[in-house]
């Protein structure tokens, strides 16, 4: 038998098990399989830990990494600066590698910092309730739709096209097992925000739920009370929402949302070339039996001390199986474990203040771009740290050259939207340096 | 004069109004009730249809109508107090009343004293 | 204590960049309705506290690290350091998914690999590695069956058929992709019955959703039987790879008839459970159901690496970019450990130790159904009740207090007072004869002083908990208390 690091059995170990168990070889653990089938496994013979960790640096040395450029790009994933003590904790053994905390008595400490991650999600968005975390932001509108259905038994979802064009995909497939159809309305060419008058219009008694941004893809803010007006009664509101823009705007439960999901990564998660992050749920507290996910309430044991449990797990496909609300089994606790010790890290100021950081760095560039020849700001309605800009030559070869000079220039915006041609997706946060955006503002205006 | 289901339900009636709920039994193999989905009044049902889903923490079981008929009141109480069931469920812990459709139904159903064999021979 | 608790007005555990402002200020940029008028009320702690708290919540846990944990059906493997080392490289974790793929080759090239070695592993032909779990690879899986029959124009399918004794998701994932669920009975043998599949086998049957080893942990041995008949119909098979920690090496679902695969790389292939996530659930598929998967898709030319979203038949996109990729740079770690001969230790390692646990225990607890097993096994909790007068959670509680994880408990739903327990191959013959001898101290317990048993934990900080409470009162969120 072979050593392997991670397998302690002895060949006297395997000895004595199979004799306890009356046989006389491994291979008679496996009689059962059918033995005409080929089962080889032609892939690499095992490698000794170095070796592999040298195979994938040299894979990882591949890639260009975010630290070693100057980052303008959003769309989704937002590189925040990361306290230190943030992965010091949340890589410990003990959230690591626990699973699903089925056995409450020796998971509390899972249980208490996903109810302080619930009461965090729900400050931030206003919400009454929040759950533990979906997969990611998007997987989570398309949850949010879905919920919509079971709460209003109508069929249909109404989605902005300033929402992320990757969530209103994924909305799609999730609504096309059901037959649940998915219509677009548009965004106003001029402000960027909702074109109202086209929600309007598409408006009708099959709709059960409406979704906007805030801010939307193309960064820009949407007034949620205004939008919240036009619609029926009944009609519910979805926003997808940046955790860090709520440190600053207004939290959309006190605008009239109904539910709001978001991608939690911007929350003090590395950004892992798109995951894993998390998906953030929160809603009114009248929806609480229609969520989907995870949730965790508060209780006491025997001795009255105060303690977590799952609960409503009625919801969940465990009990229910055929009639869940979700299929949804896991979720993303360590990520929300992530997000939990960087806003406590933060605090009430300290989120705050990386808002006005990101606000100030962006509006600053936007300013600075105005009088600058080649390009243009595209939208007029309010932003955050996230603004479309049109060019007047190629973007691609544009940020070809910024990449040149390790500049991970505006996200071009063609690809999902054929009317943008030249516009970009520009990007500031609190983690770009004042003298990055200087370096870039000085190669752009050499390029342009 | 109550009568009971082979599902656990019972139903106690008056000319053609019942007043319907589950058995002491019944509650006792569900444990801790946290939650019960009621119906909307005005609701009509059939025989054998679902008439409510009664939650306990880990479980979520369905409760069939005994006889048809229209929803005219439902207990109001159990949305606060969902315990009333485990606590009194043949007496507080009523569900729904009902206007039956056809009284007749009733005679398919168990005694009193017929039930409560029936139930210790089931546990 | 919550951290809510903990917090001071006026502390602060967060610093940033020393660099001047540029003086946008919100409140002359933005209308006044859009600014948040109050603050989100955000703990104010000292970097200590927040150590302090945290430390103390970990402290709460039990994990794999700290002892054995035999939840059936989770595969809660000992998880090599090597791979969280490999997955916080810098290169793969500060990646921006909208990065040029030039900038990408190296992680494209790693999702390229591994799915590679998902086919050898599996005998499927494509994979897609979008699905951030396994119940959203179910979902997918799904998906692909629903277009597969809409591009064959076949409208009369509207049944998927799933055992009583299949894990919840199955049923839900159907159910979410417009399938109804027909359950087939399991055997006296504990496993599908072929005579009563026979009956279900009809033209309005669009798939059979199977994990094998089942979640008996029994071999479905008649599986190319059932392949046989389902394809005859048309009907696809799908698999559930929940369980292929007892098959690596052995045999593969592509070989046994399967069309579709879900993996749980959280599971067999040593990615961390994290609490309940991240995990990652790959999806699989043979050669004719290639077009439908998930996008965009890893396209290879002249080694050079780039992501496509040219299928017209696919299903979409399952998620936002493309998976839990920090996920998949530790199974592909895990895979380049083992190595094809380690894989096969690994399941054969597994079934040994299932055996053998079984061997022990059975003795004491009836087993749920005779015979070998696979990676995991169940026995039947009825004899606790009858003859020790407990439940098996009083059992499960009691082995909380030596400091070893209980198996999962009652599930599969057909076995009564059900303890579904598997003992993944790193763990040792040793720490399996201590199991079995805590089980046997606490059958005498029994006898001893049968109420400390029933009101257990009393060691681990936490005694039972009021769960009726918790779901009657449903707080959800940590709320000041009003001032009196």
């Amino acid at each position: 038998m072979h050593r392997n690091p991670y397998i302690p059995h002895s060949e006297k170990d395997v000895e004595e098990m199979l004799k306890a168990i009356g046989i006389s070889s491994v291979e008679d653990l496996f009689a059962d399989l059918p033995s005409e089938m080929n089962s080889d496994l032609n892939i690499p013979d095992a490698k000794d830990e170095y070796s592999v960790y040298r195979d994938l640096k040299t894979l990882a040395n591949r890639n260009i990494n975010l630290n070693e450029m100057a980052v303008f790009r959003g769309g989704g994933i937002y590189p925040h600066l990361i306290p230190s003590v943030v992965y010091a904790l949340a890589t410990r053994h003990e959230f690591l590698t626990a699973y699903t905390p089925y056995q409450a008595e020796v998971s509390q400490g899972t249980l208490q910092l996903l109810f302080e991650f619930q009461t965090l999600i729900s400050e931030l968005t206003g919400l009454e309730v929040a759950n533990s975390s979906l997969y990611d932001g998007a997987s989570a509108l398309a949850e949010a739709a879905l919920m919509s259905v079971k709460v209003n038994r109508k069929e249909k979802v109404l989605v902005c096209e300033s929402i992320h064009p990757e969530y209103r995909d994924v909305t799609r497939t999730y609504c096309y097992g059901q037959n649940i159809e998915v219509d677009t309305f548009g965004y106003d060419k001029e402000t960027g925000q909702v074109d109202l008058e086209d929600l309007k219009n598409k408006l009708n008694e099959e709709v059960s739920a409406v979704a906007v941004g805030y801010p939307n893809f193309l960064g820009v803010i949407e007034d949620l009370k205004e939008i919240k007006s036009v619609l029926p009664k009944g009609i519910l509101l979805i926003s997808v929402v940046n955790p860090i823009a709520l440190s600053i705007l207004e939290p959309p439960g006190n605008l009239g949302v109904d539910i709001a999901v978001g991608e939690g990564q911007p929350l003090g998660n590395l950004p892992n070339m798109g995951g894993p992050g998390f998906g953030l749920f929160a809603s009114r507290k009248e929806y609480i039996r229609k969520m989907p996910g995870r949730i965790i309430g508060e209780t006491v044991d025997l001795d009255g001390n105060t303690a977590y449990a799952m609960v409503l797990q009625t919801r969940e496909q465990h009990i229910r199986r055929d009639k869940a609300t979700s299929n949804i089994c896991s979720n993303q606790a360590l990520n929300a474990l992530v997000a939990t010790v960087y806003m406590s890290v933060l605090g009430r100021e300290g989120l705050v203040e990386v808002g006005r950081r990101c606000f100030d760095k962006a509006h600053y560039i936007q300013e600075r771009m105005k009088t600058m020849d080649g390009l243009h700001p595209v939208f007029s309605g309010p932003f955050f740290h996230e603004f479309v800009v049109q060019f007047d030559g190629d973007l691609e070869k544009i940020n070809k050259k910024l990449l040149e000079h390790k500049i991970l220039g505006p996200l071009s915006l063609s690809r999902f939207y054929p009317e943008l041609e030249n516009c970009g997706l520009l990007c500031t946060t609190e983690a770009v340096p004042n003298e990055d955006i200087e370096f870039f503002i000085a190669r752009m205006e050499e390029i342009l | 004069m109550m009568k009971f289901t082979k599902e656990h339900e019972w139903i106690e009636a008056k000319g053609d109004e019942g007043k319907i709920g589950i058995s002491d039994y019944a509650q006792d193999q569900l444990g801790d009730i946290v939650y019960i989905e009621l119906p909307d009044k005005g609701k009509k049902l059939k025989r054998g249809d679902v008439l409510c889903t009664i939650e306990s923490v880990k479980a979520a079981n369905d409760i069939y109508s005994p006889v048809s008929g229209e929803i005219t009141e439902i207990n109001d109480g159990l949305d606060s107090k969902p315990e009333l069931i485990n606590e009194d469920a043949e007496g507080k812990g009523w569900i729904v009343e009902i206007k039956l459709s056809d009284s007749s139904e009733l005679d398919d159903l168990m005694t009193e004293e017929e039930y409560r064999k029936f139930a210790k021979e089931e546990g | 204590m919550t951290i809510f608790e903990r917090s001071s007005d006026g502390r602060s555990a967060y610093t940033l960049p020393d660099e001047d402002s540029h003086g946008f200020a919100l409140e002359d940029c933005l209308p006044e309705h859009l600014l948040r008028k109050d603050k989100a009320d955000l703990p104010e702690c000292s970097e200590l506290d927040v150590v302090r708290h945290f430390t103390e919540l970990a402290e709460k846990n039990h994990s794999v690290d700290k002892g054995f944990y035999p939840l059936g059906s989770c595969t809660m493997k000992y998880n090599p350091k090597l791979n969280e080392k490999t997955s916080s490289l810098e290169g793969f974790a500060y990646l921006h998914p909208y990065q040029p793929t030039s900038t990408l080759q190296g992680s494209l090239e790693l999702m390229f690999r591994l799915e590679k070695l998902l086919c050898e592993i599996t005998g499927m032909d494509s994979y897609s590695l979008q699905p951030a779990a396994g119940a959203h690879g179910e979902l997918a899986g799904m998906l692909i069956v629903k277009k597969h029959f809409e591009k064959l124009n076949d409208t009369g399918r509207t049944r998927v058929i799933v055992p009583d004794s299949a894990h919840g998701t199955n049923p839900a994932s159907a159910v979410m992709a417009g399938y109804e669920i027909v359950e087939v009975e399991s055997s006296s043998e504990g496993i599908v019955d072929l005579d009563g599949l026979d009956d279900l086998l009809k033209e309005d049957v669009a798939a059979i959703m199977l994990t094998n080893p089942n979640t008996l942990g029994l071999f479905e041995k008649h599986i190319c039987e059932i392949a046989r008949r389902a394809h005859e119909k048309g009907i696809l098979l799908y698999y559930d790879g929940a369980n292929l920690n007892a098959i690596m090496g052995k045999i593969k679902p592509g070989e046994m008839g399967f069309d579709i695969v879900h993996l749980n790389l959280h599971k067999t292939f040593s990615t961390p459970h994290g609490m309940g996530g991240p995990g990652s659930g790959p999806v699989g598929v043979k050669e004719s159901l290639a077009d439908l998967l998930p996008v965009p898709r890893i396209v290879e030319g002249d080694g050079e690496y780039t992501l496509s979203e040219d299928y017209p038949d696919t299903i979409g996109r399952m998620r936002s970019f493309y998976g839990n990729f920090g996920v998949l740079v530790r199974a592909y770690t895990y895979i380049s450990l083992m190595g094809s001969q380690g894989l096969r230790l690994a399941s054969e390692m597994a079934v040994l130790n299932a055996n053998y646990l079984k061997s022990l225990l059975s003795k004491m607890i009836p087993e749920g159904y005779p015979g070998i097993c696979k990676h995991e096994f169940v026995l039947d909790g009825g004899k606790l009740v009858t003859d020790y007068k407990i439940k098996t959670l009083d059992l499960a509680k009691r082995l909380l207090d030596y400091g070893v994880h209980p198996p999962t408990i009652y599930f599969p739903l057909i076995v009564n007072e059900a303890l579904m327990i598997e003992p993944p191959e790193t763990e040792s013959k040793e720490t399996l004869d201590g199991y079995s001898e805590i089980v046997k101290k606490i059958l005498q317990e029994t006898k001893d002083d049968p109420e400390m048993v029933k009101s257990a934990p009393h060691t681990v900080g936490t005694r039972r908990l009021n769960e009726a409470l918790a779901s009657r009162q449903l707080k959800t969120r940590w709320k000041k208390e009003k001032a009196t």
